[in-house]
């Protein structure tokens, strides 16, 4: 989509007239401020209430406290410092978080924590076993499947996912099924190159 | 070595530690004991903080300090200024006084225990604002164009001309003169910045996102009032930068400065929309060419007015025109580079700077020309190819243009390709096949490096190096391995600490110039070393031998000419088990950089697919053919090169960043409305080298590849655009509307 | 993020009294909690329905039956789905991504909230996130906006793509409250936004979204869903559409056509179903329809090309309807 600022209209105010004839009063953000913020100050705050689960992590039982706002993906970095799991955009829009819940992929930046007691989770840190790479990481370095790297554990546990799903079964099918996971250095032929060869071995 | 190690496709050192999760990030070194901070950025274009609530949320739970303007520690802010800082202007100082200069301006900084109580107190921190209407909006009335005041101290020189070219252009037979736009975009590289500050005393550690840690530890040093070496900055890897970690940011500063206010190390790293307000982007630009041209398609004349968009507190400057000087043969050139302030935060570099804008202009000109001239654009190009470049009066150290193009349309099929626009269909779709010129300098930095020879045979190389994704670590163990003689297994190479050996920013593609020629100097100082040592030592067979009559072969030591096994690096060092350790620096000879001309040149070819329904844009495949000296490793080469098209599919196609001219927020802050190249936008990519070899750019005879990458690529996508509908679209990126009724 | 407590009830019963007295669903959370970490919502309670039995997709008869919390990665590989109404599997592969589609349940789908930039900024004017602070997009950036359904008060369009298939299918729901269960079509889930764009449905305080009912019919086969994006994955639709014809005899018995990307809500289009009604389907008569698309439509500053892009969607999707074999 387009959107040329230097064609708009003349610029106006972002906020109501209301709002404006307040700002001018010096206090546009206050003004702007929507009651949910402007409640959540002025009443108490709820203190943190910590939950406490169960999860098993790359074949770990783990029992957690976790504050239940937290995201699956900052109890892996924060709590669990299990920080192969990355973080690039904590919007469900680039893929980095990916990782296996209950054997499914999914961005663990919008995932509760506390909804998942008793998941199964699995994380780029458990797939090499006894020293040995996993097929697919394999494939990633060989394939240059990375530049960077940042994406890497997410395009890989993603890329298991579509292996599992049975959508690898040509490059052109990988690229549909691997379109969730951002890789800004641009590896993305190397990626396909990788999935497709680790779905052949496996 | 028997078969040389450079030019050897050899997978990444570091890919294990990649594929595994070892490898860390900045946001990934978290510390014992450390809090978490986040930033609150202003809500307003620009103005004064009038008020902060601060008391409210210091009580909320968790919170561990409020910082503002009012209780800041005030910082000395020491001049300091390294050649990635614009050089006219003072950075922004954080939290030292009440101004709002622009939207998203860091204001104030929450430190809680965790993560979620810190970014509940930070939305919860009521600030109020006197507030005016920024001017966001470079193509404004009300923007004033200025002379960058530094142009002719640096490379983006804001006036240069030789011959006249208005009257040429003005009197010439065939002629082209139109405006091109480029948006502003951010290099939304996947790892946000991110910066963990630990003090000791009044030391302070910084495990934080890089591309130039030597200068982040000077800068931060200044800032601070410190001693250079009292602060360390440890990054081993980044997670894609394209620029955006070249400067130390605001963030880097608050983060030391929290982790001091609560005498605890603090974790803060930036929301994906916060990428978008104080870290860089590449300028929106606005550029005049004006073509003239003999029917024969001899250019005549060329001007290129460019003008980028700059912060009011600092001039950033880009090289936007610098290529229209030398790429073609011309006889009356005109040149000229402007800058608008507005209130915005400062620009930067990203990947290509200047020249992947200044390119798109005089490129799509050039194949604007060519359809008035009815001449088929790469011939047009080859009519114009100059013996030498013509600005600086100066040979060129190489140039492979026109073998790229010959190379590349080969590959591409470009013979099949017809010229007239709307002429190729697949099916419903309409074909089109544009191809355009890639350039980028061939620059080189001194640096230094370091080579440590183990009594285990080992060899540790270190510079305070970079790697954001090209393979530094690799290609440097190449060269490391290439030139000790070793197997690249027994090398050892490290980046990624401000306490090893000075190096250069890892930016504008000098890296493996210029850290790859000190790690060749340090290799060879490290083997005359270990020479003298072996003669002076009496239990060794060559002892009492004279080093000249001793040469270093496969990583052993022998008489010249005798075919005995020699002494490896282990046998000299394991007698006393003192490593040899030599540092050495590197950089261009003067007269060199004085007698040549030295760029690496290149031909992208793309072609698109267009819905003539709906207006959707694909691209097809693209073939780049490249000339840039010597390749240290073919499969990083090819990386870097299909990793530049991609970037060059979303320059062309999807990359804006769209401020809000009522109060200059970027309303697309966000992973899912600022639209990068997926997977499945990703055609066939092919890169090709031409066999170039440059004797003097540098020892290693490489000219670089990162940027050259990214250049070149939107031109030939928009030209191939304008072959499949008919439609010139002059404005970056082409949406599905420009095309829509073509 | 705003603190809150997290019920896990054991039955819809108890789910069902505690939204009732206030608290939220949650399924997959893709749309609550990135909105929660914006604090563009802040409930104090939530209620995660993940283990009520609402999941599941069944065949009664010629119907389709798909459970509210089926996810969407589910539902585009079920095979009765994939044989019966391809238009939905169509469509939700078009949308967000196999990780979200392994998250996201039917039900939160049609409840997604609006991706209008200034809905997530909490310092700029939006009457659906606070009613009456105006708008900041009818005058600020909004070529993602809608052109029909609009009001002074609110321009976003409805994001779901699986929507406008359900709504060009004439599908229906069935959702249960404290006073009990009741169904209507899909289409009548959502509000305009008028002047009260921050009531985007028609479910009743606690109700509860238990099914989807999708009736199958001549319609079903030859049914497309075209998606039109800069971008060719990862990316709402500029503008969409979903098309169902049945024909007999060379000529179009009836056509279902909805629309996304332009409307405040999944936009059913009946005065271009009635226009194909009876004509042979040929592009001369798929763009005489789709002419009468943007009746109605108001434009905004940056969103004019919607106007030139909706029709040919249309067009371009009833082709690929007629072309199913
Ligand atoms: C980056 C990104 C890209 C996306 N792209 C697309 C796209 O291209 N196309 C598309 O269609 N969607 C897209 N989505 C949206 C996504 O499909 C929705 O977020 C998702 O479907 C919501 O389902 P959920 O189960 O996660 O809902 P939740 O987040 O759990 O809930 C959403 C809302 O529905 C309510 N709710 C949930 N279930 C019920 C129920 N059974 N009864 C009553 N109320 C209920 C909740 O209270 C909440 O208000 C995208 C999302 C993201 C983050
Ligand atoms: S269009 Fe609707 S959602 Fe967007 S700012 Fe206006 S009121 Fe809010
Ligand atoms: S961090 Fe989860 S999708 Fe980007
Ligand atoms: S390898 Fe850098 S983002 Fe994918």
């Amino acid at each position: 989509m387009t959107e040329n600022p230097s064609e708009s209209h003349p610029p106006g105010p972002i906020m109501s007239r209301r709002e404006t004839l307040q700002a001018t009063a010096g206090a546009v953000a206050l003004a702007a401020l929507p009651p949910l913020s402007a409640t959540a100050t002025s009443a108490p705050a709820l203190d943190t209430n910590t939950v406490t689960l169960t999860m098993t992590v790359n074949g770990r039982a783990q029992t957690l406290s976790v504050d239940p706002r937290q995201s699956i993906l900052d109890v892996l970095r924060e709590t669990l410092n299990l920080t192969g799991t990355k973080k690039g955009c904590n919007q469900g829009a680039c893929g980095a978080c990916t990782v296996l819940v209950d054997g499914r992929r999914i961005v663990s930046c919008l995932t509760l924590a506390s909804m998942h007691d008793g998941a199964q989770i699995e994380t780029i840190e458990g797939l090499e076993k006894d020293g040995v790479l996993h097929p697919l990481q394999e494939a990633f370095v060989e394939h240059e499947g990375l530049q960077c790297g940042f994406c890497t554990p997410g395009q890989i546990m993603s890329g298991l996912g579509c292996i599992a799903e049975g959508h690898a079964g040509s490059p052109e099918e990988i690229q549909f099924w691997m379109s969730g996971n951002i890789c800004r250095c641009g590896a993305y032929p190397g990626i396909v190159a990788a999935v497709a060869d680790a779905a052949g071995r496996t | 070595m028997s078969v040389s190690l450079i030019g050897r496709p050899m997978t990444r050192v570091d890919g294990r530690a990649k594929v595994t999760g070892a490898a860390r990030y900045a946001a990934d070194f978290n510390q014992p004991g450390q809090l978490y901070a986040v930033i609150v950025s202003a809500t307003v274009g620009l103005g004064r903080v009038t008020d902060v609530a601060a008391a409210e949320v210091e009580r909320a739970p968790g919170v561990v300090a409020v910082l503002t303007h009012r209780n800041a520690q005030k910082l000395p802010y020491l001049p300091h200024k390294a050649g990635i800082d614009p050089a006219v202007g003072e950075r922004l100082h954080v939290l030292q006084d009440d101004n709002v200069r622009f939207y998203g301006q860091p204001v104030a900084l929450v430190v809680a225990d965790t993560l979620d109580h810190a970014e509940r107190a930070a939305a919860a921190l009521r600030i109020t604002y006197e507030s005016r209407q920024p001017l966001v909006d470079p193509t404004d009335q009300r923007a004033e164009k200025i002379v960058p005041e530094a142009a002719n101290r640096t490379r983006a020189l804001a006036d240069r001309s030789r011959g006249d070219a208005d009257t040429a252009v003005a009197r010439a037979a065939v002629r082209v003169d139109e405006t091109y736009d480029m948006a502003r975009e951010n290099h939304n590289p996947m790892e946000p910045h991110a910066t963990v500050a630990a003090w000791n005393g009044d030391r302070l550690t910084l495990w934080s996102k890089s591309q130039y840690l030597v200068n982040e530890q000077a800068e931060i040093a200044a800032i601070f009032g410190l001693p250079a070496e009292n602060v360390e900055v440890i990054c081993p890897f980044i997670g894609g930068a394209f620029g955006t970690s070249l400067r130390t940011w605001p963030h880097v500063t608050l983060a030391a400065l929290a982790a001091r206010h609560v005498g605890r190390p603090v974790k803060l790293v930036l929301t994906r929309k916060q990428m978008f307000f104080t870290t860089g982007h590449r300028p929106r630009t606005r550029q005049r060419v004006a073509l003239g041209a003999t029917p024969e398609g001899r250019l005549t004349g060329i001007i290129h007015e460019g003008m980028g968009e700059t912060s009011r507190y600092e001039q950033f400057m880009e090289a936007l025109t610098n290529v229209t000087d030398y790429l073609y043969s011309c006889p009356n050139v005109r040149t000229q580079y402007r800058l608008t302030q507005l209130d915005t935060g400062t620009p930067n570099h990203m990947r290509g700077p200047g020249e992947a804008s200044g390119i798109f202009a005089l490129e799509s000109a050039m194949d604007e020309l060519s359809y008035k001239l009815g001449i088929d654009p790469i011939e047009l190009r080859r009519r114009n190819e100059p013996q030498m470049d013509e600005a600086e009066n100066k040979p060129f150290s190489s140039r492979s243009l026109m073998q790229c193009y010959e190379l590349g349309s080969e590959r591409f099929g470009w013979a099949r390709r017809t010229p007239e626009p709307r002429s190729m269909r697949d099916g419903r779709l309409l074909i089109g096949m544009g191809a355009a010129t890639a350039t980028y300098p061939a620059f080189h930095a001194p640096a230094s490096a370091r080579v440590r020879l183990l009594a285990d045979g080992i060899a540790e190389v270190e510079a305070a190096a970079s790697d954001m994704g090209p393979g530094t670590y690799t290609s440097m163990t190449q060269v490391a391995a290439e030139f000790l003689g070793l197997p690249p297994e027994q090398v050892r190479f490290r980046l990624g600490r401000s306490d090893y050996p000075q190096t250069p920013s890892h930016g504008g593609s000098w890296t493996m110039a210029s850290v790859g020629s000190a790690i060749r100097a340090a290799c060879v100082e490290a083997q005359a070393q270990a020479a003298r040592r072996a003669v002076a030592d009496a239990n060794l067979p060559v002892f009492g031998a004279s080093v000249n009559d001793l040469e270093w072969s496969e990583g052993r030591l022998r008489r010249r000419g005798e075919a005995a096994t020699g002494l490896s690096y282990q046998d000299i060092v394991a007698r006393t088990g003192v490593p040899v350790e030599a540092e050495r620096s590197a950089e261009r000879a003067s007269e060199v950089a004085e007698r040549y001309s030295m760029h690496s040149f290149g031909a992208v070819f793309a072609e698109v697919a267009i819905d003539p329904d709906v207006g959707t844009i694909r691209v097809r495949r693209i073939v780049g053919a490249y000339g840039i000296g010597r390749v240290v490793n073919p499969l990083l080469a090819r990386s870097q090169c299909t990793g530049g098209m991609i970037g060059g599919i979303g320059m062309a196609l999807m990359e804006r960043t769209v401020l809000d001219p009522r109060d200059g927020r970027p309303v697309n802050a966000h992973m899912a409305d600022y639209l990068m190249p997926v997977n499945l936008d990703i055609p066939k990519l092919e890169a090709f080298f031409v066999d170039e070899v440059d004797p003097h750019v540098n020892p290693l005879g490489v000219k670089g590849l990162g940027e050259i990458a990214l250049v070149g690529t939107a031109p030939a996508i928009a030209n191939a655009v304008f072959h499949a509908t008919g439609r010139r679209v002059r404005a970056l990126p082409i949406h599905i509307e420009d095309v829509l009724t073509a | 993020m705003f603190p809150f407590v997290l019920e896990k009830p054991q039955s819809t019963e108890d789910a069902i009294a505690a939204a009732a007295s206030g608290a939220r669903y949650i399924a997959g959370g893709t749309t609550l909690v990135d909105l929660m970490r914006e604090e563009v919502e802040g409930p104090e309670r939530l209620v995660d329905i993940n283990k009520l039995p609402l999941g599941g997709i069944r065949v009664e008869g010629e119907d389709l039956v798909i459970g509210a919390l089926a996810r969407m990665a589910e539902v585009a590989a079920d095979p009765n789905v994939q044989r019966l109404q391809p238009l939905i599997a169509e469509s939700l592969i078009e949308g967000a991504s196999p990780q979200l589609r392994n998250m996201a349940s039917m039900g939160g789908n049609l409840l997604q909230r609006v991706r209008c930039p200034y809905f997530r900024m909490l310092d700029a004017g939006c009457n659906k996130r606070t009613p009456g602070s105006g708008c900041a997009a009818i005058e600020g950036l909004n070529a993602g906006h809608a052109i029909l359904g609009t009001s002074d008060h609110c321009v976003a369009t409805h994001p779901s793509d699986v929507a406008v298939a359900l709504v060009a299918l004439y599908a229906t729901m069935r959702v249960r409250g404290s006073k009990g269960e009741r169904s209507f079509p899909v289409e009548e889930l959502f509000r305009l936004p008028g002047d009260t764009p921050h009531l985007e449905h028609t479910l009743l305080p606690g109700e509860l979204i238990m099914e989807i009912r999708v009736a199958g019919g001549p319609h079903s086969h030859r049914a497309r869903y075209l998606k039109v994006r800069d971008r060719a994955s990862y990316e709402f639709a500029l503008v969409s559409a979903a098309v169902a014809l049945s024909i007999e005899g060379g000529v179009i018995r009836q056509a279902r056509l909805a629309v996304g990307g332009v409307g405040t809500r999944p936009w059913r289009l009946r005065n271009c179903e009635a226009a194909l009604a009876g004509k042979r389907p040929e592009r001369q008569a798929f763009e005489e329809a789709a002419q009468l698309a943007t009746q109605g439509a108001r434009p905004l500053h940056h969103n004019q090309f919607k106007v030139e892009l909706l029709p040919r969607t249309i067009v371009r999707a009833l082709e690929m309807a007629g072309e199913v074999a």
